[in-house]
């Protein structure tokens, strides 16, 4: 399969590929490690005419220590994100649910910020990401901008960054020592999710980020207030579901996601891993 | 546009469309058809090769994005009539059935030891996630790569 016609257009710098984004408009796609985007163009499921390629735009990939949360550049790849040291002491969630993208192919070319930008309620680490708390940086014509991860996800595929911005950096809080488990319920080894859950638990704080249960990356907010105001892991999983609006497919019914994302919610949350 | 990429060590300078694929270009444009497409979705791994060291899926990456890059396919790893001690693993070992997803799992395999030298048989079958075997003939593959791994020590 060959994706349709395009013009290739490379980025050195952000400023760059902002200029480019807008001469060319809504048209144009950016292209990072081009793991979620070449796949929908090959099924002409997307047929951009211009694609601009961030991907060498070196300084946007990167983990820093900003103190109390990890300053994550978009174009850090996976493959970076599941070894960085800072990442598995500080997020060590985030690390482990990188380590469980795709596979180590994949992960040697996807980034952190494709897959943020590309929106897909059955990728890892918009989830994993919401459940931290994170917050994304996004550039435009105008300057930079915070999204908080719970005020990003729009729907299908669907983002609230528009057209003629970039993602730069995602802003990870620092877990300081928070409990946490991540469930991937699929199939075979390197599928999608049908149903996941990354979850942290500190007392009685807590987050939980749910995969493929619905058009966006789910936030399991019933699970956390439950948590918080006392009730056991058993029976605040039950309220896994509340704000999930889960689809059926070849793969599962919406019944049986519900009913699974329930135990996968209570295993995330007994894990004891630090 | 015009592309220089540096292929199993000899720097090819072509002329390619920006659609075009870095398995397209490594079987068509170069003639080197080691690389083989199986699935075409980067699930199955047949198109495996190493772009500066790593493995990457190469139906899913455009040879504009490899402009510049040392690309190793599955002719390039050999020493003259010498095999890959990767290869002669899979040879010893019985690590292939049909052959098919042969090339890919070779090149998957040397970047996974490449990352990780002495891996437990758990993290080869990890570490292949990405390559499937139609023939299931996995239990020699990760015997191959163990084996392998042994005699680097």
């Amino acid at each position: 399969m060959i994706p349709a016609a395009f013009d290739y257009k490379r980025a050195s710098s952000a400023a760059e590929a902002l200029s480019l984004i807008s001469e060319y408009g809504e048209d144009a796609k950016f292209l990072a490690g081009g793991h979620s985007l070449l796949p929908l163009m090959k099924l002409r499921l997307a047929q951009p005419a211009v694609l601009i390629d961030i991907a060498r735009i070196s300084d946007l990939s990167y983990v820093r220590d900003a103190g109390d949360h990890l300053a994550i550049g978009a174009l850090t790849r996976h493959h970076d994100v599941e070894h960085s040291p800072i990442v598995k002491e500080h997020a060590p969630l985030l690390a482990f649910a990188a380590s469980h993208v795709g596979d180590p192919q994949v992960r040697h070319r996807g980034t952190i910020g494709g897959s943020i930008a590309h929106s897909d309620s059955a990728s890892d680490l918009p989830a994993t990401t919401l459940a931290l708390g994170a917050t994304y940086v996004a550039q435009g014509p105008n300057g930079t901008r915070e999204i908080a991860a719970a005020d990003f996800y729009l729907g299908f595929l669907e983002s609230a960054l528009s057209p003629d911005e970039m993602l730069t950096e995602i802003r990870v809080p620092k877990m300081h020592g928070a409990t946490w488990g991540f469930q991937k319920f699929n199939r075979r080894a390197q599928d999608w999710a049908i149903v996941g859950v990354a979850a942290w638990k500190r007392g009685n704080e807590s987050g939980v980020g749910l995969v493929n249960m619905g058009s966006v990356p789910i936030l399991a907010t019933s699970v956390a207030t439950a948590i918080s105001g006392g009730a056991s892991i058993a029976d605040a999983s039950q309220l896994a579901a509340a704000e999930a609006e889960p689809q059926s497919d070849l793969n599962a019914s919406a019944e049986y996601r519900t009913h699974l994302v329930k135990v996968l919610v209570r295993r995330a949350l007994e894990s004891t891993t630090k | 546009m015009k592309v220089t990429i540096t292929v199993n060590g000899t720097k090819y300078e072509n002329d390619v469309e920006p659609r075009t694929l870095l398995v397209n270009y490594v079987r068509e444009t170069l003639g080197l058809t080691g690389t083989n497409i199986g699935c075409d979705t980067s699930s199955c791994g047949a198109c495996s090769l190493h772009i500066d060291g790593e493995s990457a899926k190469s139906c899913t990456v455009l040879a504009v994005q490899a402009d510049g890059c040392e690309v190793t396919t599955i002719e390039g790893i050999a020493n003259g009539d010498t095999l890959h001690p990767m290869q002669q693993a899979f040879m010893d070992n019985h690590g292939l059935q049909c052959g098919y997803c042969t090339p890919g799992m070779v090149m998957a395999s040397i970047g996974l030891l490449n990352e990780n030298p002495n891996p437990t048989e758990e993290e080869v079958r990890i570490g292949l996630e990405g390559n499937l075997c139609r023939c299931t003939g996995y239990h020699n593959i990760v015997k191959s790569v163990l084996a392998c791994a042994n005699g680097n020590k």
